[in-house]
């Protein structure tokens, strides 16, 4: 269990939305990272969008191991895939003002060796006419060097406004 | 209205928000083409596992019902 959990920084997206979010220069002194994303996208294409998490800047898909399990309305699925993860954000044809909620979870993320994470996310849905969507990942990131930024964006549209993204360090001891 | 990204740097706490570059545009379009790619791959391998098991139940005389009750 964390002795400490402390906030690194926060930010809320403003009136004219944003394409993405980085936390850049993120201190190397904590033993894990946990971000916290409550977001609405601005896409009207389909159901929902699909958030990236990239760390360092490297968004080469080999460099990405990805396991999801991942269930909407029908018999839960699963695939193998590559590339930036991060999971389900609200469309913007979801129920007005309903935001999804993203945890994504990065132990030693500041160790030499290939980094692990886990991301747990939920869209929100408050009327019939489409289907909510939860997803449960493993990643893997093959870098080594220490995880001093990570970049949330969209594959569709922007972040509405009011999303809120936090970011916190867990310290062993 | 130009997009923009929202900058937050941890050890200062300062928060900034610029315009995309014509790179970083770039980049995004390129890594939504990838993405629904990826995706399309995807979704084909599923379809092509369904009709594959569709093909050894009809030879066998199955349904697909009662194929699923054998496998579940």
């Amino acid at each position: 269990m964390a002795n400490t959990y402390v906030k690194i920084a926060t930010v809320t997206v403003g009136a004219g939305g944003a394409a993405s979010i980085d936390f850049s220069s993120i201190p190397a002194t904590y033993t894990d990272l946990v971000l916290k994303l409550s977001a609405r996208g601005t896409t009207t294409s389909g159901a929902r969008d699909s958030l990236f998490a990239t760390l360092n800047f490297n968004s080469t898909s080999t460099t990405y191991t990805v396991k999801v399990v991942r269930a909407s309305g029908g018999t839960p699925s699963a695939s193998s895939t590559g590339g930036p993860t991060g999971g389900y954000v609200d469309a913007s044809n979801f129920t007005a003002s309903s935001f999804s909620s993203t945890e994504i979870y990065v132990p030693n993320y500041a160790s030499s060796n290939a980094k692990s994470f886990s991301i747990d996310s939920v869209t929100e849905q408050n009327a019939t006419g489409w289907d909510t969507i939860m997803g449960l990942e493993a990643a893997l990131w093959n870098g080594t060097a220490a995880i001093n930024q990570i970049t949330l964006t969209l594959d569709y549209g922007n972040f509405a406004q009011h999303s809120s993204a936090s970011l916190y360090g867990i310290s062993k001891s | 209205m130009a997009d923009t990204k929202i900058i937050v740097n941890c050890e200062t706490g300062e928060v900034s928000e610029v315009e995309l570059t014509a790179e970083e545009i770039k980049q995004r379009e390129a890594d939504a083409i990838a993405y629904a790619q990826a995706k399309a791959d995807e979704e084909q391998a599923a379809a092509e596992k369904a009709e594959a098991k569709a093909a050894i139940a009809d030879r066998l005389g199955l349904t697909a019902d009662e194929l699923a009750l054998l496998l579940a």
